[in-house]
């Protein structure tokens, strides 16, 4: 299956009735094979006028601190920009995309098998904390077809969604908003809002570490990039070069603290993203000085291959400035 | 000599006892208790949700004892559509002022009615925008004065007043739209009629419905509350014929 | 007693041309046949509009170690079915790799001599076994030959998969992969 489909797939097997999307290259599968499978499981398809008006829908079907699942299969920005696969929108992924204090949970898979158990997770975590959680893919992802097992979904006891707006029958009226025009209940709101952020934070990170007990040089990627990453490191063992890799499962909550674990013998850290350095910022705040933190990126849709990879990484150990 | 007393005047059980943050004289609350006398009458107060978008409509969740969303600007009728595709049994209905369902909304209005969307949407055209200081709104009536348009609207610079009602009536899934307005008791009448054949729309299952409601903005006109019902019946409806363009002979 | 240590597989290959020759679809298939003989599998497309008339390409990999990168700078094959995907991809081939080559649209010169060239007229061969649009079964059929990535046999269960009961298409498909394969021998 293509990650579009894959995604989509896991999304109706945890559970997903109800989807409101708009086409667009690279994740148009995913609204098609939704179009098709939900009519066949007795859920709602919808294809909005606008990615606005979808999400806006979702907000219908489901209330402010929405616990819905947003998949981003990135593109190459700014703007309209192109339609090849990018890391572009990691800021506005894990910094917040909008204004207020918030944070999304961000799932980052490598593959798309990791994208069908993340997208059910997903799911899950969405309810458990009544907080939106998005799936971050790049055109690669969302375009490539690789084998796929679908397992069952985790049998995780959600909470009761008390909250939701179904016609006041037999309990109190509900309310979904987020305008608090008193100051002190808007910062209350956010401080409860905040309280799930530290939760996430807490519970949350997952990481995936690659040869790393001897690494003289740790390459930090995520995504895509982080399997391509994968063959350079590979050929470098090969060719005698003590390199690993630390990979971010979740871009938030980000695994700091597995920088602050890697330590010994090394020399540097090498980041590399199909951005011009988006998530360095995170890795600097996680290696707090202890060692240098190189970047190597390409941007605009082009695709950083192995040997680009190999050829930085020989050039550091090289200390070729 | 014994004197029988029939109440003939009460608050509407939907409508809740408190002091709205509306101006003296405006249109809003007239339409806030209409829409709660209908919900009482039809006997779903249950079943229904409101969705309420930026703008004067958005306190609305303040005054109804129904399920209610507070919609971003413009989005109120996607919002209702979600909120519809996924509970048909309830009744759901958007209530948005012109700057939210004329302009910054056009997209979500034309087409929740263009695929006859069984949501019902209660459009409060008072030619201005209300809640940020009577700037020009959409609706603004040529040569009319607001904080934006400080010489009169010209069309030759801001265009033409957008006729929402006539505008969504040429669509297939629009199955009720009228226009009417509460500057009188006789037209408050006329409005209650018209929503109620909205909200029967929706619940016969027919298409979308929409009611343009033409109301007095006294505060953003700079006028008293007597000038600005003369000002509806006048000026407003000489440019927005008040009537029903279209309706179902189910209802 | 010889002893030979098995070499796992690794096999990656790079299909190239216009949009409606079938790349897409016998890359699909071949990944589907190495998906159903245990192997990891990748299958990229090339998309966009360039995918509308211009030239189209996918890159597979088999494997039977998880997969790396599925994006390939240097494939150990080429399947090149007209003169601009030529252009675009023999420099790319790596040395002593095999460059498969529809020789019935392919007009211009193979610049390198250190890659292993096959050349099929496919298109011709199509025709004779009537229905132009298998020139790709052609090409695959020969791919499977040289290379042996995955079993002729799992190349037919797929396309059972992929036509159903539409047996004109199957046997007609089939045709044209045997064609390839004996043309490649």
């Amino acid at each position: 299956m293509t990650g579009n489909e894959a995604i989509a797939e896991a999304a109706i097997q945890a559970g997903c009735r109800h989807f409101f999307g708009y086409p667009i290259t690279p994740q148009s599968e995913l609204p098609e094979y939704m179009s098709k499978r939900l009519p066949e499981v007795g859920g709602v398809f919808l294809q909005a006028e606008s990615e606005v008006a979808a999400i806006n829908m979702l907000f219908g079907a489901a209330g402010a601190e929405l616990p819905c699942v947003i998949v981003n299969i990135m593109r190459g920005g700014p703007g309209l920009g192109g339609i090849q696969p990018s890391q572009s929108d990691y800021f506005q992924a894990t910094k917040g995309g909008g204004h207020g204090d918030y944070h999304l949970l961000v799932f980052a898979p490598h593959t798309i098998q990791e994208a069908v158990s993340l997208t059910m997770d997903a799911f899950d975590l969405a309810d458990k904390y009544r907080n939106p959680v998005m799936v971050l893919g790049d055109g690669n992802m969302g375009q490539m077809m690789e084998p796929v097992v679908f397992k069952k979904n985790s049998g995780l006891k959600l909470p009761e969604k008390r909250w939701a707006l179904t016609g006041a029958k037999g309990r109190p009226v509900n309310l979904i908003k987020s305008l608090y025009l008193d100051p002190q209940a808007l910062e209350k709101h956010n401080l409860e809002i905040n309280r799930k952020i530290q939760e996430m934070i807490a519970n949350e990170v997952r990481v995936e570490t690659y040869s790393v007990e001897d690494a003289e040089i740790v390459i930090v990627a995520y995504g895509t990039v982080a399997r391509i990453a994968k063959t350079a490191i590979r050929v470098l063992r090969e060719r005698g070069f003590k390199v690993g890799m630390i990979r971010p499962i979740t871009v938030f909550p980000f695994p700091y603290s597995t920088f602050e674990e890697i330590s010994g013998d090394l020399r540097k850290f090498l980041v590399v993203e199909m951005s011009l350095g988006q998530m360095v910022e995170d890795v600097k705040l996680g290696v707090c000085g202890k060692a240098p933190v190189e970047f190597y990126g390409r941007t605009g849709g082009v695709v950083p291959t192995y040997d680009e990879i190999v050829t930085e990484t020989e050039r550091l150990f090289k200390g070729v400035p | 000599m014994q004197v029988e007393q029939v109440k003939v005047f009460t608050r509407p059980k939907t409508l809740r006892p408190v002091v709205t943050h509306y101006c003296p004289g405006c249109g809003h609350g007239i339409v806030a208790r209409l829409i709660a006398e209908i919900i009482d009458e039809f006997g779903i107060a249950e079943k229904t949700v409101g969705v309420a978008p930026v703008g004067c409509s958005v306190l609305l969740y303040n005054y109804l004892d129904i399920d209610m969303f507070e919609a971003a600007h413009g989005r109120a009728p996607a919002v209702a559509t979600g909120c519809k595709r996924v509970h048909p049994e309830l009744a759901v209905f958007t209530y948005q002022g012109d700057g939210d369902f004329a302009s910054i909304g056009t997209a979500e209005a034309v087409h929740a009615a263009a695929r006859g969307e069984l949501i019902t949407t209660i459009f409060i055209n008072n030619a201005i925008y209300g809640m940020t200081g009577g700037q020009m709104a959409p609706t603004t009536l040529l040569g009319q004065k607001t904080s934006t348009s400080p010489q009169g609207r010209n069309s030759k610079v801001a265009g033409f007043p957008i006729r929402m009602a006539e505008l969504l009536a040429t669509l297939e899934g629009a199955k009720y739209i009228a226009r009417t307005a509460v500057h009188d008791p006789k037209n408050v009448i006329q409005t209650k009629k018209s929503i109620r054949r909205a909200f029967e729309t929706q619940l016969k299952g027919l298409g979308y419905s929409m009611v343009e409601i033409l109301s007095q903005c006294p505060i953003g006109w700079h006028m008293t509350p007597p000038e600005s019902t003369k000002w509806v019946q006048e000026k407003m409806m000489q440019y927005y014929p008040l009537g029903e363009f279209k309706i179902s002979k189910e209802v | 007693m010889e002893k030979t240590a098995k070499k796992s597989l690794y096999a990656n290959v790079i299909m190239a041309g216009f949009g409606g020759q079938g790349l897409m679809f016998i890359g699909k298939l071949l990944a589907y046949s190495g998906m159903k003989n245990g192997k990891h599998v990748t299958w990229i497309p090339s998309y966009g509009p360039e995918m509308r008339g211009g030239t189209a390409n996918c890159t597979v990999v088999i494997s039977d170690e998880e997969i790396g990168s599925p994006v390939i700078t240097s494939p150990q094959a080429l399947i090149i079915m007209n003169n601009p995907s030529l252009e675009a991809f023999e420099s790319r081939l790596e040395p002593e790799g095999f460059l498969f080559l529809n020789s019935s649209l392919i007009t211009q010169k193979i610049a390198r001599n250190d890659i292993d060239i096959i050349s099929i007229p496919a298109n011709d061969i199509a025709l004779e076994v009537g229905e132009r649009r298998v020139a790709n079964m052609v090409m695959l059929g020969a791919y499977i030959e040289r290379t042996k990535v995955v079993p002729k046999e799992s190349i037919y269960d797929g396309l059972k998969g992929f036509f159903g009961d539409k047996v004109k298409f199957l046997d007609v498909n089939i045709k044209a992969f045997e064609r390839g394969i004996s043309h490649s021998e």
